[in-house]
């Protein structure tokens, strides 16, 4: 393979990833909790779209950002409340939040722009644009495709790794937080609320899944067309899996995954086929490949990936 | 209740008569709806747990309250932390665990796994973590349950040490020996209430007994001598591997009818790990079990519908998880196990006309309350739900009947019941292999015990020559009629 | 927690939080402008005003109810199969291979191969990760809404590239021929001497309601019944009893994804007449919300079924009477409804049990 190709595959897997990594390190935090989140891909949706729909309207696009999270978080609010405070079925709660959201994003836009599913396209200062770093074009090739000209939240993203791990194993709520995911008796008997640390952590997966939406509708696109988050929240979920809830390898399940689908638009456009079963297993594979893959490595190459112990039970004292 | 400072003060009580509520009142988890607390006079409000370890109440679980992937270091800080960072707080704990080591004779290595640990060090984590928090109030809630006689005598240790620097120790347990052993006052409830509190040394166990219940309990089984017949079951070599580890290691044993073989031990010596094996549900990597002479498959496991309908019953270690479906009527956990048996069962159908019938003889003849089949059998206390179990497997008429903790967690009046049901069952003839970490239980039931340790059989021996003392050697590896430690042997 | 009377914890409680769902669902109305109460009366007349939209309210209903089943049959296994999307979209291949090839014979032939062959391939794509969860441990959650993707891809490369006819732009199959279209309700009026107005239901909607008691009896007459629910309540006792969980599973998947897939033959044959891209359109998760109201009764999955049959028929009625309400506003209900339903309950059961108990203590007085 040509050299420019692999170091342009590369820059987009960079791109394609981002969203997938802030959508699994949302995961990481609310699972690490215990409260299992099937229900990323639906606060990715409304943020996506109330990234584009406040830029679209207001402007700016740090505007929408701010918003996008504070609707991703409202969507993370009511499944804290059905999963904490109302012990109820995180599965369920996870698979109705992404319905909510696909309906409530569809409506909105219907009420605000006449547009059933879209909102209208956003120009470039309404957008996160490309930042090109120093020596942007001195230095070229690699540097000049990969590490420079990303937007801000690329590298937000990618800082927000290291950031985890260091809450995660070097501070106080770190150490909470996971305890609270693996016994959350024994949280709750050295005197800590098992409900504020949980609320906490579903929180901050709304806020990083707000930011991952605002990404997907306001620097990857131009607008919000309906579903465009493509399950990208369930994809983030087995990265997490195979990254067996641990920060830096889901950095790498998630540049797997990008990689894969960076791959697939390289191949998309460069493929001629004449005979129509090919024809038809390219278009296949095309479109469904990520989550052959996702099949694939959640049935074998995980191997033994022991989630928190507590996730999915929702906290009631034991007598 | 009244506890004097730098006293052991024992409680006592059925299951169910409140003594973990009470003690959770007292630590915060609930809250009392009337009445106060008080703390060197003082009262205390305590809504929570922090509110509790603020009055200086250290509260040692039954069920540990452990982070189980976390460090010794890690379990003591959480919740002690001291600011945001975790560096700091890690240095001061180091600190604080060695001089508490050195104090009260609790080592435990800080930078140890906790899930790693035996069950005792796991214990004395759970001190040092009431320690570190300065708790001048300690209360252990059953904690000599999952321990081997010698560990337990270690804790006792432990406790007095504690006593004599002042702090205040609340122990609770249902085992009246202990209460005798190390106990300076002891409270009986009965019921949800504080029945009576007496300095131990006025009291006996029968009294004790009598206080809890309620009436004159007959602690002893009246049996007669056993009157063995054919061997019913034989095991040879049986070695059992789990995730690498060797769980069994090559036992070998026989039951015959109209015996009862008791197996003592520690919890998680290899018990389990045998019932499962002889009820077909894991495989075993070597050796053989034979019944009435035919071989068993033991080579895999879903066997157990196999197991039914060659004769055997078993009644399971953990009801609550294996045994009984808990939201399931009364009718149906009463034929669960043998629902496709012919008799409840017409084609693809099953009869629920039959179960029921069924149902209504079983808790005819085992003296099941309340006497509806079709309650839910979430409803039931323990005793009742262990005699459903019990029935159930004894009304198939097995010529072996594995039995294993068939008294945890079930009231006074209902042990009774059951261990004269174990008799009648052997006196007619009936096999029985009775697993239990309660030696009183194995002394008072077994006509021959094995005791296991390791995964090993550390000693067999007929009931009339041996006793508590024997025993608890036995079950911590050490046989002091042959003079040989058993873990020694695995060097060879 | 205190206890409800049984009663109350079947009906009651998924009532409420039922009409909960249906009261915010009307504050959404209201907030976008309209009225509620208008929209729920459109709503009312487009899903039973007349014959031939009661014949379309019946014929989502049918849908519904297999979807809904389909959710909880696994649901009594502790399965939460949320690929019935998948399952149906897989089993509408299937079907349109029978509406394709036999459209010159008779629909007493195709009927019992339609349901046949949906039912398999709806097996089909249910019992990989049904598989995978027993053997490999892969969570069934996620394995079956990636299967729900690779379905829809597999659609579109199949749509594209083989099933659309030459020149055509519309991502959809020939139309079949006659003999592959099942009977219309009308149609089925009119063999006992009922003249109706056209009913756009089909023969499938007399094989849903026969699918709801066959799954009862499986479920309470028989004795796998007993052991599904056996293993669904405890999977660790399973084992104890001679109950062995990979059947159970495999079994419980395998019904569960034929039960989604008899959605497609009454879609695909009974009422499009030709694979549509799309066709399932949601009702393999609308049979979530369906099962979870209905307690995993087949009873009240029916009653569930009926709702949300009548919703989306109203729905599409109320798109078009009253435009801003768009007919995806289902979506939002559906989810609220999951969402009160499913995971919320305890906001009407804990009120509810203090009802109860005060009542039972001033009783007592």
């Amino acid at each position: 393979m040509d050299f420019d190709i692999l170091i342009q595959i590369l820059g987009a897997t960079l791109r394609v990833a981002t969203p997938i990594l802030l959508a699994c390190l949302a995961g990481l935090y609310s699972e690490r909790s215990g409260i299992i989140d099937i229900g990323l891909d639906g606060k990715m949706l409304i943020a996506a779209f109330a990234s584009a729909a406040t830029a679209a309207v207001v402007g700016n696009v740090w505007v929408a950002l701010g918003v996008a999270v504070l609707a991703s978080s409202a969507l993370a609010l009511i499944q804290g409340l059905a999963a904490i405070t109302l012990r109820g079925n995180q599965l369920i709660s996870g698979a109705a939040i992404n319905m909510l959201a696909l309906g409530t994003a569809y409506l909105l836009s219907q009420t605000m722009f006449g547009t059933g599913g879209q909102t209208p396209g956003l120009g470039p200062d309404q957008r996160f644009m490309g930042i090109e770093l120093p020596f942007h074009d001195a230095l070229g090739g690699f540097y000049q495709q990969v590490v420079s000209g990303q937007s801000v939240i690329v590298y937000f993203a990618l800082a927000t790794v290291p950031l985890t791990w260091w809450v995660l194993y070097r501070t106080r709520f770190g150490l909470r937080l996971r305890a609270v995911g693996e016994a959350p008796n024994a949280v709750d008997s050295a005197g800590i609320s098992v409900a504020r640390l949980r609320y906490s952590a579903v929180l901050i997966a709304g806020a990083l899944c707000g930011v991952a939406g605002a990404y997907l509708a306001t620097a990857q696109a131009a607008a919000y067309t309906d579903g465009m988050t493509a399950n990208r929240g369930f994809i983030a979920l087995a990265a997490l899996i195979f990254a067996k809830w641990r920060p830096y390898p889901a950095l790498g399940a998630c540049l797997l995954f990008g990689f894969v689908e960076a791959v697939g638009y390289q191949v998309q456009g460069n493929l001629n086929v004449d005979s129509r079963v090919l024809a038809t297993l390219v278009d296949f594979l095309e479109s469904s490949l990520p989550y052959i893959l996702t099949v694939v490595i959640l049935a074998g190459f995980v191997g033994k990936a022991t989630p928190p112990a507590a996730g999915g039970v929702p906290y009631v004292k034991e007598r | 209740m009244a506890v004097a400072r730098g006293t052991i003060h024992g409680i006592v009580g059925e299951n169910g008569a409140g003594k973990s509520t009470l003690m959770s009142i007292l630590y915060g988890f609930y809250q009392a709806d009337r009445g106060e607390i008080r703390i060197n006079g003082e009262r205390v409000a305590i809504r929570h747990s922090d509110d509790a370890i603020a009055a200086g109440i250290g509260m040692v679980h039954q069920h540990f309250m452990l982070v189980k992937p976390f460090t010794v270091l890690e379990n003591v800080i959480l919740g002690a932390e001291e600011g945001a960072s975790l560096q700091r707080s890690a240095a001061k704990a180091r600190g604080i665990l060695g001089e508490l080591a050195e104090t009260y004779g609790l080592e435990v290595d800080p930078d140890m796994v906790v899930g790693d640990l035996s069950v005792g060090l796991q214990q004395r984590v759970e001190i040092l973590k009431a320690l570190y928090r300065q708790a001048e109030i300690l209360i252990l809630d059953e904690p000599t349950g999952v321990l081997t006689p010698s560990e337990a005598d270690h804790l006792f240790r432990i406790l007095e040490s504690l006593k004599a620097q002042g702090k205040t120790i609340i122990f609770i347990t249902h085992k009246l020996r202990e209460i005798m052993s190390i106990t300076d006052t002891v409270s009986v409830m009965r019921r949800g209430a504080m029945t009576a509190t007496h300095p131990t040394s006025e009291m006996s166990v029968t009294r004790l007994a009598e206080l809890m219940v309620g009436r004159a309990v007959e602690l002893r089984v009246d049996k007669t001598p056993a009157r063995p017949g054919a061997e019913i079951l034989s095991v040879r070599d049986l070695t059992v591997a789990r995730n690498g580890t060797e769980r069994l290691k090559s036992i070998s044993f026989g039951i015959r009818a109209g015996e009862i073989l008791g197996v003592a031990g520690v919890a998680g010596n290899g018990q389990s790990e045998l019932l499962e094996v002889l009820w077909g549900t894991a495989a075993a990597t070597a050796g053989e079990v034979l019944l009435k002479g035919a071989p068993l498959d033991v080579s895999r496991g879903g066997r157990a519908a196999e197991r039914r309908r060659q004769g055997i019953g078993h009644v399971p270690e953990d009801r609550h998880r294996h045994g009984i479906i808990m939201p399931f009527g009364v009718w149906e956990n009463a034929s669960y196990g043998y629902h496709r048996s012919p008799s409840f069962t017409s084609g693809p159908f099953s009869l629920p006309g039959r179960m029921k019938d069924a149902a209504r003889e079983l808790i005819e003849t085992f003296d099941v309350r309340p006497d509806d089949p079709l309650l839910k059998t979430a409803n039931l206390s323990g005793g009742n739900q262990q005699k459903i179990v019990l029935g159930r497997e004894i009304r198939q008429n097995p010529d072996l009947l594995l039995i294993g903790q068939p008294t945890r967690g079930v009231d006074i009046g209902a042990i009774e019941y059951i261990h004269r049901e174990i008799v009648a069952l052997r006196d007619q003839g009936k096999a029985i292999l009775l697993v239990s970490v309660e030696l009183d239980e194995i002394l008072g039931l077994s006509d021959r015990v094995i005791v296991m340790f390791d995964g090993r059989i550390s000693g067999e021996r007929v009931i009339e020559e041996t006793d508590e003392n024997d025993l608890g050697m036995l079950m911590a590896g050490v046989d002091q009629r042959e003079g040989k430690n058993v873990t020694a042997s695995k060097m060879g | 927690m205190s206890q409800l009377p049984k009663w109350a914890d079947s009906f009651l409680v998924p009532l409420l939080s039922v009409l909960l769902a249906l009261v915010v669902s009307g504050l959404v109305v209201l907030a976008i402008g309209e009225n509620p109460l208008t929209a729920v009366r459109v709503m009312i007349t487009g899903a039973f005003g007349s014959t031939y939209n009661l014949g379309f309210t019946l014929f989502y209903f049918t849908n519904f109810v297999f979807t809904g089943l389909a959710v909880a049959v696994a649901f009594h296994a502790a399965q939460f199969n949320i690929g019935g999307e998948g399952q149906a979209t897989f089993a509408g291949i299937g079907a349109a291979l029978i509406g394709l090839s036999l459209g010159e014979t008779h629909w007493l032939l195709v009927l019992p191969l339609g349901i046949l062959v949906a039912f398999l391939f709806g097996a089909a794509w249910a019992a990989v990760p049904a598989y995978l969860q027993v053997r490999r441990g892969s969570h069934i959650v996620i394995t079956t809404i990636m299967f729900n993707y690779i379905a829809a891809g597999l659609l579109v490369a199949l749509l594209g590239n083989f099933l659309k006819p030459a020149g055509s732009a519309a991502p959809q199959s020939r139309t079949f021929d006659e003999g592959a279209h099942l009977p219309r309700l009308d149609e089925v009026l009119g063999w006992i001497g009922i003249e109706a107005q056209r009913m756009e239901g089909n023969i499938m909607f007399f094989f849903a309601l026969a699918a709801c008691a066959v799954v009862w009896l499986l479920l309470w007459r028989t004795h796998l019944g007993f052991e599904i629910r056996a293993y669904g309540h405890n999977e660790k006792a399973a084992d104890y009893a001679g109950i062995s969980g990979f059947r159970i599973v495999m079994l419980v998947m395998l019904l569960s994804g034929g039960l989604a897939g008899l959605m497609a033959t009454n879609t695909v044959l009974g009422q499009q007449h030709s694979l549509v891209l799309g066709f399932v359109e949601g009702a393999g998760f609308t049979g979530i919300a369906v099962a979870l109201m209905g307690r995993s009764h087949p009873f009240g999955v029916a009653l569930a079924a009926l709702l949300f049959g009548a919703l989306y028929q109203g729905g599409a009625e109320l798109a078009f009477e009253m435009p801003a309400i768009p007919s995806k506003m289902i979506v939002i209900i559906q989810a609220l409804i999951i969402l009160f339903v499913g995971a919320m309950e305890n906001i009407v059961r804990i009120p509810l049990a203090r009802i109860f108990m005060f009542v039972q203590q001033s009783r007592k007085a």
